[in-house]
């Protein structure tokens, strides 16, 4: 039976590659998709080849206007994430004091926390405050559930971070400041850009917490699901693939720079 | 007067330091976590305690509520809304099941035998991360649509008929059915899976895997005995980072599913924008995180990963 033989020996590489094919369908069919011409307002159907969408991507009345207001929000989210995130991964994993253990649990507890119970939760809080729902409100909201995981990320290089490399850099005189910009924030910023990126995708993805507490604005996830409801243009398929080629358009090249990098260090 | 302006003595190089200072290196943590936490304090603890004490008032929206302690809430809301509650558990742990099976040989294979194929793969299953996942899960409907391809070929191997017959599908369609559900729920939360299995992997000496084939060991036997249980952390933390979000997920039941899969989010969505009615709408979401951190704890106990966390 060499045929069964073959199977066995290349299970694992054809299960992990159906698995990849599951992955990745959905994107291929959005791809696909963003061709059709539908017949109705639902692009569900295959009907007719069209690039008519890919010309007009912003023809579509509120959707472009949704996703420079999720982008706008993302990268203000990003940042405030970033910024607050970092600093707490410093104390944390710098410095010994009190409270370590229950502020570890109190940055723990959001990322195990069903969305739906923390979206809730902050309406009723914004509901009794008795704030107008918008952009702010989504903005708190995001930066929020970001922290966590900006957190856990530079954590994770600052720990494999040697603290020998300040103190050399003391020694030669660096100031706190000079120290810092120059020996620490160098060391650590691979975790912080992978935390900053990480809230990017959170942030510009999310819907849940966003559906609770943006009131009547309406951000790109927003303007997605109201779609699925009243019917989805074509310009959604488009926005998904541009979406798509556009991540993976940059994570080749940041791995191209750094092959290059490191070959010149070699 | 002149001592607070006295400058201090001039660093001179070659001096020892002899006063560090201590006084603000201590205070530097507090300083660092202070806006942090304090966002997450307000924003985040703060409001469990305003919907714990929503969930114990009574009222209405016209009249406002106040709070009674009107614990009866919770009985009413689990009497009413338990068969949801039951589905959410069903679906996720399905789909958490569904995710260990489907992402492990894809993680063992970005581990060990992609080779220069590795960063590929790797950005293949990062990537649909940074495309809308609402966009993908209304990709679904059109691959599961009634009359499509998979549909088809399901109906001809006689697939559905064994679905049907255990109540995971209806008739001749998969959309608007539980088997829809959990098939969405496992492809959203799949990356999830793979990236904390990968990394554990990742970690194993591939050593230990030529130790145990040169003292016999068939590669089934390899697996089971020093693959499988080195990756548990893996396990654990894919396991929990899948099941927790599917169990308050409500986009994929109500995308693909109908009103007979209607999850506990879905219920929680409802009561809280489109009922209003606050009360019963915080009971639920107090119901299902003191139910998840239950389970969570319990399961983590169980795995013997308590250093996980």
């Amino acid at each position: 039976m060499p045929f069964v033989n073959w199977l066995k020996r290349h299970f694992v590489v054809i299960a992990g590659l159906l698995t990849l094919a599951y992955l990745l369908l959905p994107n291929v069919v959005v791809t696909v998709f963003s061709f059709n011409k539908p017949k109705g307002r639902f692009n569900y159907e295959w009907q007719q080849f069209s690039t008519d969408a890919w010309k007009d991507p912003c023809g579509v009345a509120g959707m472009c206007g949704s996703l420079s207001l999720s982008l706008q929000i993302a990268v203000w989210a990003t940042l405030g994430a970033t910024l607050l995130g970092t600093m707490i991964a410093f104390a944390l994993v710098r410095y010994r004091f009190r409270a370590r253990g229950a502020v570890n649990s109190l940055i723990f507890l959001p990322m195990a926390m069903p969305e739906v119970v923390m979206a809730a939760s902050l309406l009723t809080l914004f509901l009794n405050l008795g704030g107008q729902l918008g952009f702010w409100t989504i903005l708190i909201a995001h930066i929020m559930f970001c922290l966590s995981f900006v957190v856990t990320a530079v954590k994770a290089r600052v720990m494999s971070m040697d603290p020998r490399l300040e103190q050399a850099a003391q020694d030669l005189y660096a100031g706190p400041a000079q120290t810092f910009l120059r020996v620490t924030l160098p060391i650590a910023a691979p975790g912080i850009a992978a935390g900053a990126l990480l809230a990017f995708a959170l942030s510009f993805d999310d819907f849940i917490i966003t559906n609770f507490n943006a009131g009547s604005t309406v951000t790109f996830p927003m303007f997605v699901w109201g779609s699925a409801q009243r019917g989805t243009p074509v310009q959604i398929n488009v926005i998904g693939t541009a979406m798509f080629l556009v991540a993976v358009a940059l994570v080749l090249t940041s791995m191209v720079i750094g092959n290059r990098r490191n070959k010149q260090k070699a | 007067m002149a001592t607070l302006t006295e400058a201090p003595p001039p660093l001179s190089p070659t001096a020892p330091a002899t006063k560090p200072p201590r006084k603000r290196g201590r205070l530097t943590p507090y300083w660092l976590l202070l806006p942090g936490l304090l966002w997450l304090v307000v924003f985040f603890a703060l409001p469990m305690i305003y919907q714990a004490s929503t969930s114990v008032q009574t009222g209405s929206l016209e009249q406002g509520y106040k709070v009674t302690w009107h614990l009866a809430t919770y009985w009413d809301a689990l009497g009413a809304y338990w068969p949801q509650f039951l589905r959410s558990v069903l679906y996720a742990g399905a789909a958490t099941v569904l995710c260990l099976v489907l992402g492990y040989p894809l993680a063992y294979l970005i581990a060990f035998r992609a080779g220069r194929w590795r960063n590929l793969i790797m950005i293949l299953v990062i990537a649909p991360f940074f495309t809308s996942f609402l966009i993908r899960t209304l990709a679904w409907k059109t691959i599961l649509a009634d009359g499509g391809p998979v549909v088809g070929a399901l109906n001809t191997l006689h697939v559905l008929d064994v679905t049907s017959w255990l109540g995971w599908t209806a008739g001749d369609r998969v959309l608007a059915t539980p088997l829809a559900v959990v098939c969405g729920l496992t492809y959203n939360f799949l990356p999830f899976m793979i990236l904390p299995l990968y990394s554990s992997l990742e970690r194993i000496d591939g050593r230990l895997h030529e130790a145990a084939g040169d003292l016999y060991a068939r590669p089934s036997t390899v697996f089971r005995k020093v693959t499988f249980p080195l990756s548990m952390p893996g396990v654990v933390s894919g396991t929990l980072l899948t099941f927790i979000p599917a169990s308050g997920d409500y986009v994929n039941a109500e995308l693909l599913g109908s009103t007979d899969t209607r999850m506990i989010g879905n219920v929680i969505q409802t009561q809280f924008l489109r009922v209003l009615d606050y009360p019963t709408a915080a009971a639920l979401s107090f119901i299902l995180m003191a139910a998840i951190l239950f389970m969570v704890t319990f399961y983590i106990r169980r795995s013997g990963t308590e250093d996980l966390v």
